[in-house]
């Protein structure tokens, strides 16, 4: 094979600027990512673990973009066509055993470091949980979380995540209707609930504070707003709280929210309870909401029904379904999640809306 | 009038398809007056038959059948070529057994159907410029990300590749057509029929398909009548794709013309050979997750409700024994298209040709073995994840193989960077960057935290859009002047690849970021925190929707009025390069016999094909042939060396 006079590789010279400025672009690089403010608040005993192995993937990643697109962005500055050079081939060059077995080794020892180090950091993680360790069943509902724990000898049922900080905790998931997914950005770890069996993951709460539950799986229309919060307490609040769940709760209405007006809950749900706001899918003249899922109230509720019949399309919705829509697709949870009162004001204000008198 | 009802042809589908709509009522409302069920008229059950059976009235009205039932009959069936190639646009409408009619009739209804998937994604992005609800309910929303998801993969990137194979690969291994050319024509016309499907399925009551394109079990087994279309649709798609890929494997393995040994191949034949295999093997899977679900919903199967002894995870374990070989089917024939590019825009051969299609058989075989790397958060039995967390990662080191050697074809070239060799070159950088994403996706302790979130949104964007899509472009703007026999705009194909570049990366970069942070996927609303991002998203990605609409202008107008091309415009040197732009009706005057490798740029006097006049006894001009086996044999060593 002959030389092609025309196009020489790099002058040493050439390979010294290349290798110094695809170096300094990678620490530049790295520098930049690593400042990036990437995870929520670490919350979790893994979170910090499973942070630092980003901060490694990224350390081991950012070379390998940078000496792909600095040979590249090299190529096109040192050998592009110049006018002149339209009828030129290059170096009929067929390829490079030693490079080849260079680029093909290199990769795989890479690719076996992450996957060791990828798969202690993972038995470490899921370290099967201490004997008599915390156990909160999670179950998911479209579209709503609800929890339950033996303290003791008693059985607390909630709609609020309550777990206290620095004890060991392992959550067991379940699914009443279609695969849903318990996630605590702050925790890292999640789990799909999956009808028919019960999946599990176990870690310790660090921080005390507010965190966001999220459902990470597609699980329908309400997928969206299926979103609550776990309050993580110390100890003694916590041992305060669970003395405080004794109580039996009301036969209808439930649930612990509070305080909010039935305007406000039509119109924005209380996420912190599982509560999807109605307007989201449904028109109340009074409420001004355009939802268009669910019927329009002001034409389907006749001006002859009765306080107790609205009252039983919220707390369950299934019973009877307006011609054209779906059965299943309105949360079934309301009459859980709300206070009495909050029903009963909900109730009036949709009563009111529909009779006019809004 | 009474010919053009009987001839094959759209007034005949629209009388058979009207037939058809009549048979599903009498069949449903008949079988349940006779079986003594109640309600009689049953919508869904009319529906459900009526999806199934009258594509095939369609199909039999507009020619798909004809020659086949002839011959069934005991016909005399001569085939006169009278429904071969296309001397008017008219012809594109019709059924047309000419694989470079069929090759075009591919591509422009898979870019109908990506105009149509782009603007639901300008949808999406137009309701996530904020938080709250802007334009769309959410189970509207939940359809239109579903329907964007699965036209863009189904009628788009997996057709718009086999319609550019379709076209090209019988002419670059000196072939007259396909194997199966009326098997070829059935492939593309089940494609509009399983397309305009999906779209039908807004008007049913409940709205389209909600539950992703995934469609898992149980959500897909108990939504509204729209989850339908998605299941039957799914089934003429896969059966379009199988179609096309056994008459893909038929043509490479027996019609390669005479000297064509396979590793004389241009990449672009391996390429197709490989994504053939996946087909093959893998569509049958996602055929049967659909016909299960179908089957639960229309007669209680129960192969996905617990309570009566379904299996929720078997479901997954199916649909993603397909769908993940799926996302090699929606690359590799891409990796072809970068191939040919890069050799010929170097002008020097591709650097470790071997090696290149080694690694495209160990990637169809790497990806068999993968799928539940989609369930590491499942609840799937815990040991099968780290397996399948190792055999993910090693497939980036084919991959690997891959994009070095299109650099070190690249090193010491002479690079023309016109608008090819630019998608090529941006190709490469951001499929790299969605391939570390993979690499990160595949190590089991960051999955469970990024799993269904915006990272995932923005590592198949990274492989399918910079990945898949910028290969289709280069792809279509390379064998331009070859299919339509005129040359494209240079400068709009310049401006077109800079907008989509740049808009591309704002839009789906920060993507990465609000993933890690918690934002979930697949939804209508969003905390208000990831507002910021969200909204440069989504101006950028209108800029991005924008930035097609000046490929769609460059084509149509070049296509029209475009400088007439040359039959080499790229001084190319495999076959399809030696016909005219556009080739004869029947590809080759000439029988060509292959004499070298197909990328012997630089090698002085290299040829890869020479002609044989038809007249038996014109020889080759002895001075060709010579230096062309002294070259080929060259190459040879040089290649032997190299695998030793």
């Amino acid at each position: 094979m002959s030389e092609s006079p025309n196009r020489p590789g790099p002058t040493a010279k050439q390979w010294a600027v290349l290798l110094a400025l695809m170096i300094v672009s990678s620490a530049i690089l790295i520098a930049i990512f690593l400042v990036i403010d990437w995870f929520p608040v670490a919350g979790s005993n893994v979170s910090d673990e499973i942070d630092t192995f980003w901060d490694v993937l990224l350390i081991v990643s950012i070379p390998i973009f940078v000496i792909v697109t600095g040979v590249l962005l090299f190529s096109v500055w040192r050998w592009r066509q110049r006018p002149g050079e339209e009828e030129l081939d290059g170096p009929p060059i067929h390829g490079n055993a030693k490079l080849e077995v260079i680029w093909t080794a290199i990769p795989t020892v890479i690719i076996a470091a992450l996957c060791a180090y990828a798969a202690v950091l993972l038995l470490d993680i899921e370290a099967a949980p201490a004997k008599g360790t915390r156990v909160v069943n999670v179950t998911g509902v479209q579209f709503a979380w609800s929890f339950e724990t033996n303290e003791g000898d008693r059985k607390i049922k909630a709609n609020r995540l309550v777990v206290p900080v620095d004890e060991p905790v392992q959550f067991k998931v379940r699914s009443r209707d279609v695969i849903h997914d318990f996630w605590v950005p702050a925790w890292r770890l999640k789990v799909d609930a999956v009808p028919g069996i019960t999946t599990s993951y176990s870690l310790t709460p660090t921080k005390t504070g507010t965190f966001d539950i999220v459902c990470a799986e597609l699980c329908g229309l309400g997928h969206a707003y299926m979103r609550q919060t776990v309050t993580v307490l110390p100890k003694a609040k916590y041992a305060a709280w669970v003395a405080g769940q004794g109580k039996p709760a009301a036969p209808a209405g439930g649930g612990e929210s509070a305080g909010l007006s039935a305007k406000e809950l039509f119109v924005a749900g209380n996420p912190s309870v599982g509560a999807t706001a109605c307007g989201t899918c449904h028109v109340l003249n009074a409420a001004g909401t355009k939802g268009a899922t669910g019927p329009n109230l002001n034409e389907m509720i006749p001006k002859s029904d009765s306080k107790a019949a609205i009252r039983e399309m919220i707390v369950n919705p299934n019973a009877e379904i307006t011609k054209g829509y779906a059965q299943g697709i309105m949360p079934a949870n309301y009459g859980q999640v709300l206070s009495a009162k909050e029903i009963d004001e909900l109730v009036n204000y949709i009563y009111d809306d529909v009779q006019g008198k809004g | 009038m009474a010919a053009k009802l009987r001839q094959p042809g759209w007034y005949r589908a629209a009388w058979m398809v009207v037939l058809g709509i009549g048979i599903t009522f009498g069949l449903s409302i008949g079988l349940r007056a006779a079986f003594g069920l109640d309600p009689v008229y049953d919508p869904t059950a009319i529906l459900t038959i009526g999806l199934l059976m009258v594509p095939f009235f369609f199909l039999g009205g507009i020619g798909c059948f004809d020659y086949w039932l002839r011959w069934a009959r005991g016909k005399q069936v001569t085939d006169d070529h009278s429904d071969h190639g296309a001397t008017s646009w008219k012809d594109y409408f019709k059924v047309n057994t000419d694989h470079k009619v069929i090759g075009i009739q591919y591509i422009c209804v898979s870019f109908f159907f990506m105009f149509v998937g782009g603007l639901m994604a300008m949808l999406i992005r137009a309701e996530l410029a904020a938080p709250g609800r802007q334009f769309v309910d959410p189970n509207t929303y939940n359809g239109v990300f579903s329907v964007h998801a699965t036209l863009l993969i189904f009628l788009f990137v997996i057709p718009v590749f086999a319609g550019i194979a379709n076209y090209v690969i019988p002419l670059m291994i000196g072939a007259p057509d396909m194997a199966f050319p009326r098997l070829n024509a059935l492939s593309f016309w089940l494609l509009p029929v399983a397309g305009v499907m999906m779209l039908l399925s807004f008007f049913a009551p409940g709205g389209s398909f909600a539950s992703g394109w995934t469609a898992y079990a149980p959500l897909s087994t108990s939504a509204p009548t729209g989850q339908l279309f998605f299941t039957i649709a799914v089934q003429f798609a896969g059966a379009s794709s199988i179609a096309t890929a056994l008459n893909f494997l038929v043509t490479i393995i027996t019609m390669r013309a005479p000297g064509m040994t396979f590793f004389r191949l241009p990449l672009l034949v391996w390429a197709n050979f490989a994504t053939s295999l996946l087909v093959v093997i893998a569509t049958p899977f996602i055929a049967a997750s659909q016909f299960m679900v179908l089957l639960d919903r229309a007669l209680g199967f129960n192969f996905f409700d617990v309570a009566k002894g379904g299996d929720i995870l078997m479901y997954q374990h199916i649909f993603w024994f397909y769908s993940h070989p799926a996302v090699y089917i929606m690359m590799l024939p891409g990796f072809g298209i970068v191939s040919e590019i890069i050799a010929n825009r170097s002008r020097k051969p591709i650097f470790g040709y071997r090696m290149m299609a080694f690694s495209l058989l160990a990637i169809v075989l790497l990806g068999f073995t993968v799928w539940a790397h989609h369930m590491f958060v499942s609840g799937m039995a815990n040991w099968i994840r780290i397996p399948m967390m190792i055999t993910t990662a090693i497939i980036a080191i084919p991959t690997g193989i891959k994009i070095f050697s299109w650099l070190g074809t690249m090193w010491r070239g002479v690079l023309k960077l016109d608008t090819p060799m630019l998608w090529s070159l941006g190709f490469i950088t951001m499929f790299t960057i969605g391939g570390i994403s993979g690499v990160m996706l595949a190590m089991v302790p960051l999955d469970i935290h990024v799993s269904d979130t915006y990272f995932i949104v923005a590592h198949i964007h990274y492989v399918l859009f910079g990945g898949s899509l910028f290969t289709i472009f280069a792809g279509i703007y390379y064998w331009f002047p070859k299919m339509t026999g005129h040359m494209y705009n240079e400068k709009l194909g310049k401006l077109h690849f800079w907008i989509t570049f740049v808009a591309f990366n704002i839009t789906f970069a920060p993507m990465h970021l609000i993933g890690v942070q918690g934002m979930p996927r697949r939804v209508a609303d969003y905390a208000q925190e990831f507002a910021t991002w969200n909204i440069i998203i989504s101006v950028a990605s209108f800029a991005l929707g924008l930035s097609t609409l000046i490929f769609l202008y460059n084509v149509i107008v070049s296509w029209r009025s475009g400088p007439a091309a040359v039959a080499n415009p790229w001084r190319a040197l495999t076959v399809e390069w030696q016909v005219s732009s556009p080739p004869p009706i029947f590809n080759f005057d000439a029988i060509p016999s292959i004499v070298g490798g197909p990328y012997e740029y630089g090698v002085p006097g290299a040829v890869h094909a020479v002609f044989k006049e038809p007249q038996p006894s014109a020889a080759v001009p002895a001075g060709v042939g010579a230096v062309a086996a002294q070259a080929s044999g060259s190459a040879d060593d040089s290649d032997d060396e190299e695998a030793s």
